[in-house]
């Protein structure tokens, strides 16, 4: 697969870019967390994307959706990153339509995809149970109890949790942390029995949460994939979250860019546009670089995910953790080139800089996905 | 598709039959390749026939029209041989700046006479050419060379001096930057001339490096007389007198293109990390027993990987005729791709440790890595300098004004 664009892709980019800055430009943002928004996002904007097939990108189009795949997918992220849009995307239609499309039951699938598809559900990933990713530490305890299981530990960093309808919980039926073998993923309804959920507003103005189980009662039709061997289901779900946070930040860090070349070109001092200094230039020429080879990463994990799905975990690895450093650099670059102003609230690019750091941080951040990569790779 | 499938079978049955089983064998350095030219010694009866049979099927320079000594064929084809090669691991036939940078000059900018002369020559390996670009003074800013060409009525007279020729004491021609006016604006009175080595007055120096090579030579022009033309309507200027600046232009594009794709080339096909597991050892959790260092070598593997895929969405782009200004765009493969592969040979180094600083002897193969080591150094100077594809990329792609 040539690392290009196909014609269709290229015109669903190209709505989104038009759609996204007319409706869900980085003022909807500031205004929904100067209203201090209960729910972080707008519902009427994503039924909105819902009906151009946003929330339907990856799902079958007999459970609704426009199966567009993961390229597709990806654009979309990359263009809401441009624009810091405030949605369920990640949460609900990649991540939690993944997980069901693969491997949920077809009662499950027939019942939630098309409400997702529709716009109408929203769900939420609980993997993280400590302040870093690590999925394979799960030890949330699902114990048997009568036909079904108990499940009691708590959950964090959960994004779109605290508005949640249902959740997919990562927990351990069998053995301990550290080991693939013995974990299980759950369905869990949102308003279940034992649950209580904090929601914590995020340093972006986005929502998450902490999630407590305390005894929530599953059954086994609740089960996703089977018991004990939902490890690989949940890193094929992480990859396509990767893959779909670095696309976001690929465009945060784009339009990020963009903006401090803008203000290199404007912006006076001794007489003179300070984007004609060397020390600037050069500073913006690597970053330029960089930022190309985030595109390749990028545009690569999402064709991988499509053409490939079980084995696209390296090239995600690659993606997110390529994305993060590189979108980093864009923002601390853009704070002070910008100088006194990029330090200003009324400035957009603390906006940046702060859902940057939080995407560098989901699904795991630099450290974690080059020792993954280092490991896989026999060092 | 099913061209190019038949076409496979045909190249590899050829293949088969014609790659000497020596010419099948990794290369262990320079020595091993086969630049051909007037005086070029073939370090074995096997490497001279594989050379000959692939310029007779005009397979050195593939994709060069038949008349010059190619085969004609497609991009596509061109690489269906390469895989082929690869696959039983053949070594390339023959190298030459003749085939990497006078050949494309001559494509664009040569007339059919000019074409007809040189390049099959070339193809053959008959022929070997060396480059005359850089001047003492004119590093960075090359466009301020001084080599002196006077219009003599029937021929040209050159004097000056080049600096940096690769190759220059063994290579049989040159071509050369000049300036040819010197009362127009500097890019405006430069011409691009071919000269023949053997000319009277031309002589060349060796410069020795760090590496304890010398590849690289000093280059003197003494009132050498260049011919108008070596035959009729064979000129020795290649495209129009005082337009030499296109061509020169034209020409380092193509040579950061080359040098930034060896940022993704590997020393040995094992990786770093590899190489430091069996060097350094793993711990129990099979990882290296050096967490700081494994950081670094996965960083730089990182960055590897994400610039082979951006040199492939290049290409990729190119053949979908989506890369308008690819040449900007070369300077930042040039910039990326030499930067990281000094990089990648620092931590090669702190991975072999003190055997890596061996410089003489079998097990060191002498001092094979520290040499290739220290050659890198070089990437980020040569076809122009990091800093100055810092700039094409400052001016040319972001648009930012000169100070």
């Amino acid at each position: 697969m040539p690392l290009v664009l196909t014609q269709e892709q290229e015109m669903l980019r190209s709505s989104a870019t038009g759609f996204l800055e007319e409706n869900a430009p980085v003022k909807a943002l500031r205004k929904l967390r100067d209203d201090k928004d209960e729910t972080g996002f707008s519902r009427a904007l994503w039924k909105e994307m819902a009906q151009m097939g946003w929330a339907g990108i990856v799902i079958g189009e007999d459970h609704g959706g426009v199966d567009f795949g993961f390229v597709g997918a990806g654009l979309l992220a990359e263009e809401m990153g441009r624009t810091l849009t405030a949605s369920p995307f990640l949460s609900t239609s990649l991540l939690a339509a993944t997980a069901l499309r693969k491997a949920g039951t077809r009662e499950s699938q027939d019942a939630l995809l098309p409400q997702i598809a529709a716009g109408d559900l929203v769900m939420a990933l609980a993997v993280d149970e400590g302040a870093k990713h690590q999925p394979l530490n799960t030890s949330m305890a699902a114990n048997k109890s009568g036909n079904g299981f108990k499940l009691s530990g708590e959950k964090q960093f959960v994004a779109d949790g605290g508005v949640a309808d249902k959740f997919i919980v990562a927990a351990r039926t069998a053995s301990v942390a550290g080991d693939r073998q013995g974990i299980t993923l759950f369905l869990v309804d949102g308003e279940a029995k034992n649950l209580t959920r904090e929601r914590t507003i995020m340093v972006d103005s986005r929502g998450a949460a902490r999630l407590k189980f305390d005894g929530v009662e599953v059954t086994g039709e609740d089960i996703i994939g089977e018991v004990d061997g939902g490890h690989d289901i949940l890193e094929g779900v992480l990859n396509v979250g990767r893959a779909g946070l670095a696309a976001e930040m690929s465009g945060a860090a784009q339009k990020t860019f963009e903006m401090t070349v803008d203000y290199l070109k404007e912006r006076q001092q001794f007489g003179k546009v300070i984007g004609s200094f060397q020390a600037l230039q050069h500073r913006a020429a690597h970053l330029y670089s960089e930022l190309e080879l985030v595109k390749s990463a990028v545009l690569k994990s999402s064709q991988e995910l499509d053409d490939n799905f079980g084995i696209a975990g390296p090239v995600c690895a690659l993606a997110k953790a390529k994305s993060g450093e590189v979108a980093k650099l864009a923002a601390l670059e853009a704070v002070q080139m910008h100088g006194g102003i990029g330090m200003t609230d009324e400035y957009d690019v603390g906006f940046y800089l702060k859902r940057i750091r939080v995407g560098q941080e989901m699904f795991g951040d630099f450290a974690y996905h080059a020792d993954q990569l280092a490991h896989m790779r026999g060092y | 598709m099913s061209d190019l499938k038949a076409f496979a079978a045909e190249v590899r049955e050829w293949l088969e039959a014609n790659c000497p089983e020596e010419m099948r064998t990794p290369i262990t350095g320079d020595k091993d390749i086969c630049w051909g030219g007037r005086d070029f010694t073939f370090q074995s009866e096997a490497q001279k026939v594989w050379m000959e049979r692939m310029a007779a099927k005009g397979w050195t320079v593939p994709t060069w029209p038949k008349q010059y000594g190619g085969a004609g064929l497609s991009r596509a084809e061109e690489m269906v041989i390469k895989k082929e090669m690869k696959r039983i691991g053949a070594r390339s036939p023959l190298d030459s700046f003749g085939i990497w940078m006078l050949g494309p000059a001559l494509l664009k900018f040569g007339t059919e006479e000019q074409k007809l002369e040189h390049l099959p020559p070339v193809a053959r390996g008959e022929i070997r050419w060396c480059q005359g670009y850089s001047e003492p003074g004119a590093g960075s800013d090359l466009a301020s060379l001084k080599a002196k060409c006077e219009d003599h009525a029937d021929h040209w007279l050159v004097n000056g001096q080049k600096v940096w020729t690769s190759y220059a004491d063994v290579a049989d021609w040159i071509f050369v930057l000049v300036r040819t006016d010197q009362n127009a604006s500097k890019h405006n009175g430069i011409s691009f001339i071919l000269v023949d080595m053997a000319s009277t007055g031309v002589s060349t120096k060796p410069i020795k490096l760090i590496s304890g090579n010398s590849p690289f030579c000093e280059t003197f022009f003494d009132d050498v007389k260049v011919p108008k033309d070596y035959g009729p309507d064979i000129s020795s200027v290649v495209g129009e007198v005082n337009r030499g600046w296109d061509v020169a232009k034209y020409l380092l594009t193509h040579e950061r293109e080359m040098i930034g794709a060896g940022g993704g080339g590997m020393l040995d096909s094992r990786g770093p990390g590899e190489i430091a597991a069996s060097a350094i050892g793993l711990g129990e959790d099979g990882r290296l027993d050096d967490p700081i260092l494994r950081g670094k070598i996965a960083q730089t593997e990182i960055d590897g990987w994400a610039f082979l895929l951006t040199m492939e969405r290049m290409k990729d782009e190119a053949k979908a005729g989506q890369n308008a200004g690819i040449g900007a765009k070369s300077s930042m493969l040039k910039y990326y791709g030499t930067e990281l592969n000094k990089r990648r040979y620092e931590v090669l180094m702190d991975v072999a440790g003190s055997d890596g600083l061996e410089w003489e002897g079998e097990r060191s193969r002498n001092g094979d890595l520290a040499k290739s080591w220290l050659r890198t150094k070089a990437n980020s100077i040569e076809g122009g300098t990091s800093e100055v594809q810092l700039n094409i990329i400052s001016k040319r792609i972001l648009e930012l004004p000169d100070a």
